[in-house]
């Protein structure tokens, strides 16, 4: 089982989020996994991106062409972050114009919920639906309870739910 | 003892799981990316820790490296942290300390940058430690960074020297299954033995330190535990062989298994690159005709190999600039095996820059300070506030304090000329002034430089996540300290002109800034300061307490898209479909500071949330 992933967003966007809660997906199924993260500067609202690398691998970066899944939680990334996926790799992208790849407005469904940084697992339930990830639906919502702050765990469910059931 | 488990971990965190489980009982730091999560993980862990332990934000690198040290003296383990350029303000002590020695095991953690992603050089600590004669350890990820630390310190106590570890970036900012609770060591009773000949080291002692350090380099090289560690090829590719470091190891294991290429080459991972074993750099001179050599970002290994049949960053094989990505691996191990060269990756846009958050207290003082002095200079400096550059505010930023004395050397270049002067505003962050700000203010006084300082003060270390300031009066625990006011340190600078303002209050503001200018060019001017005080953003109180407003943009939008270039506020873009400026509520927090940005008024408050 090998997998690579990459988290694509703007800093405040809860990419750094997804990023564990999929790699802690990994990690309960056993699966060895690296992830690498963007800190600093760039995390004041410029683009960011996380790779995640499951199974048997050294390095956490992934070289270009070389992406199985990618999440775009904003669409402008998709010119940045685009030359990393496989030519027949999964984009799933927060857009609300249509285009390239499988696209959800997980903002607005955020927003709905009363938090427009809730996209963040809107989209990752978006992609547990078209079976994009290696991971399932019950693994995301174990790492999801185990890595959210006690009184978002039922908000942060509620909108993985949304993007889940689509 | 806790069990053994295995835990999904930064880097950084495992780094710091490895000092409380080392029996660290000492660890300072100053936060700086890559390196702030290490003391942040140990503080939120201390209650695991074996021993008693102080842990402390020190107030610039220099001191927290002193600290660290003379807690040494007593026999405790101790470890003083920090990013690259830390370094270079640490600089004094860490190189005197070769010479000296310690006693109780020190390691001293500095994080590399190369790229870089965050930070003003991509300068390698590696070459720094060559050049202080200070072993250097360079791990190639989180779990081999962790399972260091206690290595490190039995060398640190075996030869009585300073060790440093170096991981870069992304070794501190992956996460990886690391296994934890493998041990805790107790501490050590603090007993110091004054020994003037070595801790007091005049010159005539020093010879002898310095062949006393050279001895125990030549041992050092040659200790099991730090040797390069060979995976043997199957012969196919005879007298070649791969040396690689750091996360560059990492890339090219990925790498060559990836090209089922993996056995097919002697391939050395190098854990220690300085010193390096000299019977291990005979043996690639006499046994290898071409090496190739992997490492961030300087050519420390390939300058001790000097192998003429060596390629590595001297000899511009390897990139010379910026991470060595596993793009620019393959790039280059392709070229070295004669494989055919992968497909050049398309030039790609930058993306998204970064900006000063919507509401951020620094955007309002900076606009208030270009709209005032629209011909000023404007030395800034280190810290988020840096992105005051988008603004047109910024004019200058070097390291950490600078802004103040290029501030005043830019008061003496003019002055030279006679006449008139251009007003120079320097803005400086509060953890910045304390930090390196303090003595650049007393010289700027002493000599007499007409500029106006702006102290941004935000309560926080807002760019590395909000560590405490000593204004605060918090210490890294969370416990309480004695708060250092910054009013009584800037009076004591000798600084007569001090204001204390709201930078949401735009027009008061520009008062003070004028009341400041005045007061520079009058006859006894001299310094003036004015502290810009409302807490950042991101500071859960002031999240809590603050209101805020609904802001909307009326008909009277003309379209001319200043708020946007001018004032800069993420939440703020001009839309062409509809020819005017629009908000992005999602963004958007209501500070209400873009109102005055607009020259048609059409920027409006719409009522409180």
């Amino acid at each position: 089982m090998k997998q690579q992933i990459i988290v694509s967003g703007i800093g405040g966007q809860g990419a750094l989020f997804v990023t564990r809660v999929i790699a802690q997906a990994a990690v309960d199924q056993g699966i060895p996994v690296l992830t690498s993260e963007t800190h600093g500067m760039a995390q004041r609202g410029g683009t960011v991106i996380s790779t995640i690398k499951v199974g048997s691998f050294a390095s956490p970066l992934i070289r270009t062409g070389q992406a199985d899944v990618g999440l775009l939680l904003w669409e402008n990334n998709l010119s940045v972050h685009r030359p990393l996926m496989k030519s027949d790799g999964v984009l799933v992208l927060n857009a609300a114009a249509a285009g390239e790849g499988i696209r959800l407005d997980a903002s607005a469904i955020a927003r709905k919920l009363g938090n427009a940084v809730l996209a963040n697992l809107v989209l990752l339930g978006c992609a547990v639906r078209h079976n994009a990830l290696f991971c399932d639906e019950q693994a995301c919502i174990a790492a999801i309870t185990r890595l959210a702050p006690e009184r978002f765990v039922d908000q942060n469910l509620q909108a993985f739910a949304e993007g889940l059931h689509g | 003892m806790r069990e053994t488990s295995t835990q999904l971990m930064m880097g950084n965190e495992a780094i710091a799981g490895g000092l409380l489980e080392a029996g660290c009982q000492l660890a300072a730091a100053y936060p700086g990316t890559p390196s702030t999560e290490i003391l942040q993980s140990i503080i939120n862990h201390r209650d695991q820790a074996a021993a008693p332990l102080h842990v402390e934000w020190s107030v610039n690198e220099k001191v927290a490296f002193e600290v660290a040290l003379a807690a040494s003296y007593t026999g405790k383990r101790t470890v003083a942290i920090m990013k690259q350029v830390g370094l270079n303000v640490a600089a004094d002590p860490f190189m005197r300390t070769a010479y000296l020695g310690t006693v109780g095991g020190m390691v001293t953690i500095v994080a590399d940058d190369p790229g870089p992603h965050s930070s003003q050089t991509e300068q390698d600590t590696r070459l720094f430690c060559l050049q202080a004669r200070v072993p250097v350890l360079d791990p190639s990820s989180p779990a081999e960074a962790k399972a260091m630390i206690g290595p490190a310190y039995a060398l640190s106590e075996k030869y009585r020297r300073n060790i440093v570890l170096r991981p870069t970036t992304r070794v501190c900012h992956s996460r990886q299954s690391v296994a934890v609770g493998a041990g805790t060591v107790a501490g050590h009773p603090s007993r110091f033995e004054p020994d003037p000949g070595r801790w007091c080291a005049t010159p005539a002692f020093l010879p002898a330190l310095h062949a006393g350090l050279n001895a125990d380099l030549e041992a050092i090289a040659r200790e099991p535990e730090w040797q390069p560690r060979l995976t043997p090829g199957d012969g196919s590719r005879a007298g070649m062989a791969i040396v690689a470091a750091g996360i560059a190891y990492a890339h090219l294991v990925d790498l060559l298994a990836d090209l089922g290429l993996a056995g097919t080459i002697d391939l050395y991972q190098v854990v220690m690159p300085y010193p390096l074993n000299p019977d291990f750099l005979a043996h690639l001179r006499s046994d290898y005709q071409r090496v190739l050599i992997l490492e961030e970002t300087y050519p420390v290994i390939e300058l001790q190999l000097a192998h003429p049949g060596a390629v590595g960053k001297q000899t511009g094989a390897v990139p010379r600039v910026g991470e060595l990505s596993p793009d620019t691996v393959q790039t280059v191990v392709s070229e070295f095996l004669g494989l055919p060269q992968p497909q050049a990756p398309p030039p790609t846009p930058r993306g998204q820059r970064p900006s000063l958050c919507p509401g951020c207290p620094h955007r309002a003082a900076f606009y208030t300070i270009k709209q005032t002095f629209p011909d000023g200079i404007f030395p800034s400096d280190i810290g988020c506030y840096t992105l005051g550059m988008n603004l047109g505010a910024v004019h200058t930023v070097h390291c950490m304090g600078a802004c103040i004395s290029q501030g005043a050397g830019f008061f003496q270049a003019y002055r030279l000329d006679g006449g008139d002067f251009p007003t120079i505003v320097v803005t400086i962050g509060d953890s910045t002034f304390f930090h390196a700000g303090i003595p650049a203010l007393i010289n700027a006084v002493l000599q007499q430089a007409r500029i106006i300082v702006v102290i941004l003060d935000n309560a926080t270390t807002a760019m590395t996540g909000g560590q405490p300031v000593p204004h605060l009066g918090i210490a890294a625990g969370g416990q309480l300290t004695k708060a250092i006011a910054i009013e009584p340190l800037v009076r004591a600078a000798g600084v007569e002109f001090l204001q204390v303002c709201d930078p949401y209050e735009g027009a008061t503001f520009a008062e003070v800034l004028r009341q400041a200018d005045r007061h520079i060019r009058s006859a006894e001017g001299s310094v003036a300061v004015i502290i810009s005080r409302r807490p950042c953003v991101m500071d859960p109180v002031a999240k809590k307490n603050r209101v805020s407003l609904t802001m909307s943009i009326n008909d009277d939008c003309a379209g001319c898209g200043i708020c946007v270039s001018e004032f800069e506020c993420p939440a703020l873009s001009l839309s062409e479909e509809l020819g005017m400026a629009v908000i992005d509520q999602d963004r958007c927090i209501g500070c209400g500071t873009c109102v005055d940005a607009c020259p048609t008024q059409a920027i409006e408050i719409e009522e409180e949330r």
